[in-house]
């Protein structure tokens, strides 16, 4: 791949470390800085991969989603009430609660994006006016019922918010069990393992996903046949390909790691649904995807440089105290909390040269 | 002899698209190992046709038998698991595929389209590309299977095309307009391969436009007119003269006529031009010439002698890397083609759905696309739909567009439609002082590239410079007042239109030092 796209990100990357290793330095050992940041940006990395992959099938395939935002907030909802549901009005217990949740969020998901590929598939409607009817969607839906449900007084859960079954159980045991026993991973040092290891489910999911996607994509008959669909569809047709049939399917893949990337807000990272919590992650998700060049390698390496910069963010606040005087500007939050949009509106302007995106991108296909 | 069988046979094929009777009752049938031409004007519904009995189309009526035995076509797969493949007028290729994943797309595991295996099977690359290279080595058929397809000139893009029918085991080949985008040179390497393919019983359709191709390779001969079959015929009963007749419904003048030319001022001055391609390699190296007003320049060359360059620097459409393009006195070096068009300049470009066409608009919007501010198409920056719309019914008229009407969408006219949109944009703009015409009559029938002809020699005799380029020598020759050959990126000679054989100019073109000095 382009190796120039991925120096440039490993730069990036190293340069949001160095500054939180040359301040916290001092008081904390580099190594545990840079391992407990790694395990910050792979965790806040995660949405963002997968959103990214959830663009890539869209768009491989043809049909452009700006619809990701909204399918993550509601996937966060529903799979975050399906759990509550399960939890306190079936009893079931906590395991079977999340997982429930979780399996929720990808339907939900994939709803939402069954509606856009309707949409714009079966109705041609303008794509981008699709994903922000979607979005919009969305909001409204996870809105009214966050407040009908939980808010009202003659409501299911009677006006208060029940506890939460809890959130998706960290992975780390079972890895350095995997590896076999105290003695830490692969010869790695306990304290690496123990944190950038500490990963949960959805996290590591995400990362298995990017490497299946890769394959599925690059080597398998499904991914010449989808990419065939989104760069010209007319050739895919007079070989005997369905377009539109390999575009609804491709469309509701997406949309179910969108779902995915839902269930991470509300069952693994907080146990708890806010209004709006996805918080133009989606969009951030589909600048991942462009800079990435629709690869999922390349889209996960841009996810990753955002889950830096939130890594930054996260740790200077911690070392406040040690920013040196002439680094004043550090200790304004907003200056670092900014860190992630301007990341994203510098890597968008094409800094390390063009990207192509599938040539019928966002064409609704006629004979 | 006794008759061959029938190996596809079609009855009253009916299709009918918005506004259009596309093919109306016309019965087709192709016998085996034979190579059966179809001819027909612009529009005449020889392409809705092979769409229909590849699949691609659904027929209102008729129905479609494969060796007897009647076929269901749903979708081209059904087609190409009879054994029927397709070369479309426009390639079906995706172009950042390589050689070897077009070949493989929708056939990926077997030869042919079955759906029954996981769709999650891993591609063989390795495999295809063997039976690719094997493939390649029994038809003389040279293909390179990791190259990227968008990379490949046209003539090697049709190759793979026809691997990839072959490779589908098609015993049934249908090729539309193979020979309109392809040189002399690759034109006769195909004729050996249609040639090569009879032999070993492959039965083909051949659509074209020329008819002295079709005298060569046809055994029989159908003409198609406004969506029906006018008849059948064979080389042995025929002629240029009477086939050109049966397409158009009228008698054809197949040379030219002109009178002498009374050339006037430079009108184009180019000096020292130097132009690099997409490849980054300088393909047009140091060219000077002239055209004067009231005269033809033809450029002779084997495709791809910097031609393409030198028509889209000479337009605007190319950054040049020096010397100075000077046209009506005015430096145009460096300039816009908006700049361009301003100055006097018409052009008709080499790949019509790329360049010339907005294949999205319809028919009348991509007749301004170059006037479309000024008036009277623009007053105050909004479109004057009254003056789009004279403007468009008066052109389809007079250049005889086959449309429904002025508002349907360029794509969905046929190949041959779409070229004389273009051409009726360009050469009606009010103010031209220079023509460049890059392949004009690319995919044309008789009777329109007859209109064609006559509009730009009118133009050369109203005072128009035109800078002709073509693939055709016979139009360089009948068209050109003066011949310009290109070869290497060079113009190694102008010579005097009247004054020179044929014969010489293909030596030129191929390479050969020019003797005596040139007019
Ligand atoms: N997809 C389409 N939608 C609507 N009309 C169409 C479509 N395809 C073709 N037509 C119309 O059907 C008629 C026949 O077109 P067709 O492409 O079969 O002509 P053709 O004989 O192949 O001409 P050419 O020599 O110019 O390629 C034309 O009038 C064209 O406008
Ligand atoms: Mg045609």
């Amino acid at each position: 791949m382009d190796w120039r796209r991925f120096s440039f990100i490993g730069l990036i990357i190293v340069i949001l470390f160095g500054v939180v290793v040359l301040i916290g330095g001092e008081q904390v050992s580099p190594l545990i800085i840079i391992s407990s940041m790694l395990a910050t940006t792979i965790t806040v990395a995660t949405p963002l991969t997968l959103g990214a992959l959830s663009g890539i099938f869209c768009e491989r395939a043809g049909v452009v989603n700006i619809g990701i935002e909204g399918m993550m907030l509601a996937a966060a909802f529903f799979g975050w009430l399906a759990s509550i549901y399960m939890n306190t009005i079936f009893e079931f217990n906590a395991a079977i609660s999340l997982t429930v949740g979780v399996v929720m969020a990808i339907v939900s998901g994939g709803i939402f994006a069954l509606l856009h590929a309707w949409l714009s598939i079966a109705f041609k409607v303008d794509q981008i006016i699709g994903g922000t009817v979607i979005n919009i969607l969305a909001v409204g839906i996870t809105g009214f019922l966050n407040r009908q449900l939980f808010f009202e007084k003659g409501s299911i859960f009677g006006g208060n918010v029940p506890h939460a079954p809890g959130l998706l159980p960290s992975l780390s045991k079972s890895l350095t069990f995997l590896c076999g026993g105290e003695q830490g991973c692969f010869g790695l040092p306990d304290l690496i393992s123990g944190s950038v290891f500490d990963q949960k489910p959805v996290a590591i999911s995400a990362i298995v996903l990017v490497a299946v996607s890769h394959y599925v994509l690059f080597n398998t008959r499904w991914g010449l046949r989808t990419r065939a669909v989104g760069e010209h569809p007319k050739a895919a047709d007079t070989v005997g390909i369905n377009v539109n049939r390999m575009r609804y399917i491709n469309v509701v893949i997406g949309g179910m790691f969108a779902g995915l990337a839902g269930a991470y807000f509300t069952l693994e990272s907080v146990p708890s649904f806010e209004p709006l919590m996805t918080n133009g992650r989606g969009f951030i998700s589909l600048a991942a995807m462009i800079f990435g060049n629709w690869t999922p390698f390349g889209a996960w390496a841009a996810a990753l440089v955002f889950g830096a910069s939130q890594a930054l963010q996260i740790n200077l606040q911690f070392f406040r105290e040690s920013i040196p005087p002439n680094w004043a500007f550090l200790q304004q939050s907003y200056v670092v909390g900014l860190a992630p949009y301007i990341l994203t509106m510098l890597i968008l302007t094409g800094i390390i040269g063009k990207t192509t995106p599938p040539a019928a991108d966002g064409q609704p296909y006629e004979k | 002899m006794s008759e061959k069988k029938i190996v596809l046979d079609a009855r009253g094929i009916t299709k009918q698209f918005p506004g259009v009777l596309a093919n109306d009752l016309v019965d087709f049938d192709l016998r085996e190992g034979e190579v059966h031409a179809l001819l027909g004007e612009n529009g005449a519904g020889k392409s809705t046709l092979m769409n229909v009995l590849y699949g691609l189309y659904k027929a209102d009526s008729g129905e479609v038998k494969v060796n007897g035995e009647n076929l269901i076509l749903s979708s081209p797969r059904d087609a190409i698991y009879k054994g029927i493949g397709m070369v479309h007028q426009h390639f079906m290729l995706v172009p950042v595929f390589s050689v070897t994943e077009n070949i493989m797309l929708g056939a990926e595991t077997d030869h042919r389209a079955t759906p029954n295996e996981s769709p999650l099977v891993k591609l063989d690359r390795k495999e295809v590309a063997q039976k690719v290279k094997s493939l390649s080595q029994q038809y003389g058929l040279e293909v390179e299977p990791a190259a990227i397809v968008g990379d490949l000139p046209v003539g090697v893009q049709q190759r793979v095309e026809i691997v990839k029918a072959l490779y589908r085991n098609a015993n049934i080949l249908i090729l539309d307009e193979p020979t309109a985008v392809l040189t002399p040179q690759e034109a006769d390497d195909l004729f050996r391969i249609v040639h090569e393919l009879t032999t070993r019983g492959v039965s083909i359709v051949f659509i074209t436009h020329k008819l002295k191709e079709v005298l060569a390779i046809a055994d029989r001969i159908t003409v198609m007119r406004g969506g029906k079959v006018v008849g059948t015929t064979t080389p042995q009963e025929t002629d240029e003269h009477q086939l050109a007749a049966m397409m158009v419904g009228r008698d054809v003048i197949l040379t030219v006529e002109k009178e002498v030319a009374h050339p006037a001022d430079d009108v184009l001055l180019v000096e020292k031009l130097r132009v690099r391609d997409v490849r980054d390699i300088e393909t047009v190296r140091g060219v000077s010439f002239t055209v004067r007003a009231g005269e033809i320049l033809g450029i002779a060359g084997v495709q791809g002698n910097g031609q393409t360059e030198l028509a889209e620097a000479l337009t605007g459409l190319r950054r040049i890397e020096g010397g100075t393009i000077q046209l009506a006195e005015k430096n145009l070096t460096g300039k816009t083609p908006r700049i361009f068009t301003e100055s006097g300049l018409a052009h008709i470009p080499e790949d019509r759905q790329r360049h010339g066409l907005v294949l999205g608009y319809t028919v009348a919007d991509n007749m301004v696309l170059c006037d479309y501010y000024k008036a009277p198409f623009g007053v105050n920056g909004v479109l004057q739909q009254k003056a789009l719309d004279e403007n468009s019914r008066r052109l389809i008229q007079e250049y005889d567009v086959r449309t429904p009407s002025p508002y349907v969408s360029a794509g969905k006219l046929s190949g041959g439609n779409q070229q004389k949109v273009i051409v009726a944009r360009e050469l009606s703009r009010a103010n031209v002082k220079l023509v460049v015409a890059n392949q004009p009559t690319r995919g044309l029938d008789v009777g329109s590239i007859e209109y064609i002809h006559k509009e730009i020699i009118a133009m050369r005799d109203r005072g128009v410079a035109v800078l002709l380029i073509s693939a055709e020598l016979d139009e360089v020759m009948a068209l050109s007042d003066r011949i310009a050959v290109m070869y290497h990126g060079e113009i190694v000679t102008t010579v005097d239109a009247k004054s020179v054989t044929r014969e010489q100019l293909g030596l030129w073109m191929a390479g050969s030092k020019v003797q005596q000095p040139a007019a």
